[in-house]
């Protein structure tokens, strides 16, 4: 018998047959809600080697290692209640976690409430980019939850929905932020290239539907418009695009229940540097379902791209279980798995 | 990969320049430093090619070439241009 996890990250102990099974049952869910193609018949056998290997902590052999970039880099560590500011953080990232990108971000991390306050960011950005050496991004993540009601100004289309009956009126809505967010994100984007950032990183995009995934696509190519050589990460907030509206698109294409392999071409399209795809954990399946689910999509992902792919893993997403504490025996094993059979480019 | 440790900002910045594939990011930056796609992740080797080309390590001594100086260095042996070196270089 074999130590293993739920997706809760409940221990588990399962036997080589039970660990195959569920891998195959996680790769043919994969091609069921993907519509991708299965992982080789090698693929899976070397997957479930695996998580046969009785040590907690696994690695990669030398010279295939992947690079890394980070969603809300500067106020990670504030959340371990250590009382350090932002340019610190940064330098910790740098010299003691040892990271190959570092990201700068405000607490409240949204480009909406960023706007008013970006003199302030600038100035503190500019000091970050003075001392330090790895590249460093700025992130913020497009929430267009922010701009209705009963904080922002547009009529809540949930509530337009169910409440009133009123589709015509909510599509409205979702069509107003999505023309708010673009014009936050460029005006907050540009003001933190013009200071000096690596890169930008749009990050947890479509967390409110396909609105929230159109406003990040239009901003990406504004900017990009705007400045040729930029840097643009765009990461996910879950596997498919949330079909809040049902009818918008871009470049002809209907955003709803986009799957990682067609986001990404999308994304390239708009002129996005690096993508970081996400699917979801499931709680109730075990670590080698979950793992293998989510290596058949980002797999699928990066075979349909051109641009690097920087999978997303760690709580709740790529295989890790969801739990604020990620046990190291899944995430060496996700890790392994993402850059031996995923080919990723980064995670 | 190991960041200033080893060649994976290096790396990192050659995907956002250029949006360069992992593989191909790695043999550029091999290339650049005349060194194996291998010994980028050899923290001992890039920590002397570091030191002997300025390009920024864990424990500089105060000689060395810390923070923009650093990265002025990356952008020249990497034939990229630093939006920071660029605004702020010296």
């Amino acid at each position: 018998m074999f130590k293993t996890r739920m997706g809760s990250g409940k221990s588990i102990e399962m036997s080589r047959e039970e660990i195959q099974s569920d891998i195959e049952k996680g790769v043919e869910a994969a091609v069921e809600n993907g519509g991708v193609d299965p992982l080789a018949p090698d693929e899976i056998e070397r997957l479930v080697e695996l998580h046969c290997i009785p040590a907690k902590f696994i690695g990669i052999e030398r010279g295939k290692e992947l690079v890394t970039t980070f969603d809300g880099g500067s106020i990670k560590l504030k959340r371990l209640d250590i009382s350090l500011g932002r340019i610190v953080d940064a330098q910790i990232f740098e010299r003691v976690l040892c990271t190959d990108s570092a990201e700068f971000a405000h607490v409240d991390y949204s480009f909406k409430p960023i706007k008013p306050i970006v003199d302030s960011e600038q100035i503190e950005f500019k000091q970050a980019l003075q001392v330090t050496v790895v590249p460093m991004f700025y992130g913020a993540m497009p929430n267009l939850s922010l701009y209705y009601e009963p904080v922002g100004s547009q009529p809540n289309p949930s509530t337009v929905m169910m409440e009133e009956g009123d589709i015509p009126k909510a599509r409205r809505a979702i069509e107003k932020t999505v023309e708010m967010g673009v014009k936050d994100m460029v005006f907050v984007s540009r003001k933190m290239h013009e200071v000096g950032a690596d890169g930008i990183n749009f990050d947890t995009v479509g967390s409110a539907g396909e609105g929230d995934f159109l406003a990040s696509l239009k901003a990406a190519e504004k900017l990009r418009e705007m400045y040729p050589d930029i840097c643009i990460e765009m990461g996910m907030s879950s596997e498919f695009i949330l079909g809040m509206h049902g009818d918008l698109e871009y470049k002809g294409v209907n955003l709803a229940g986009l799957y990682p392999h067609e986001q990404v071409q999308l994304a390239e399209k708009a002129g996005v540097t690096i993508f970081g795809p996400v699917v979801n954990v499931e709680v109730n399946k075990s670590c080698p379902w979950n793992l293998a689910r989510s290596l058949t999509l980002y797999k699928a992902c990066r075979e349909a791209s051109s641009i690097p792919i920087h999978a997303n893993v760690g709580m709740g997403v790529g295989g890790v279980p969801m739990s604020e504490v990620p046990p190291i025996d899944a995430t060496t094993r996700t890790s392994v798995a993402m850059a031996e059979i995923g080919k990723m480019d980064g995670l | 990969m190991g960041g200033m440790r080893t060649a994976g900002d290096l790396v990192m910045r050659m995907q956002m320049a250029k949006a360069m594939r992992l593989g191909e990011a790695k043999e550029y930056v091999a290339d650049k430093l005349e060194v194996s796609v291998e010994d980028l992740s050899d923290n001992i080797k890039m920590d002397k090619i570091r030191r002997k080309l300025g390009l920024g390590r864990i424990r500089p001594s105060v000689q060395e070439e810390v923070n923009l100086q650093a990265k002025a260095n990356i952008a020249e042996v990497l034939d990229i241009k630093i939006n920071s070196v660029e605004k702020y270089g010296l």
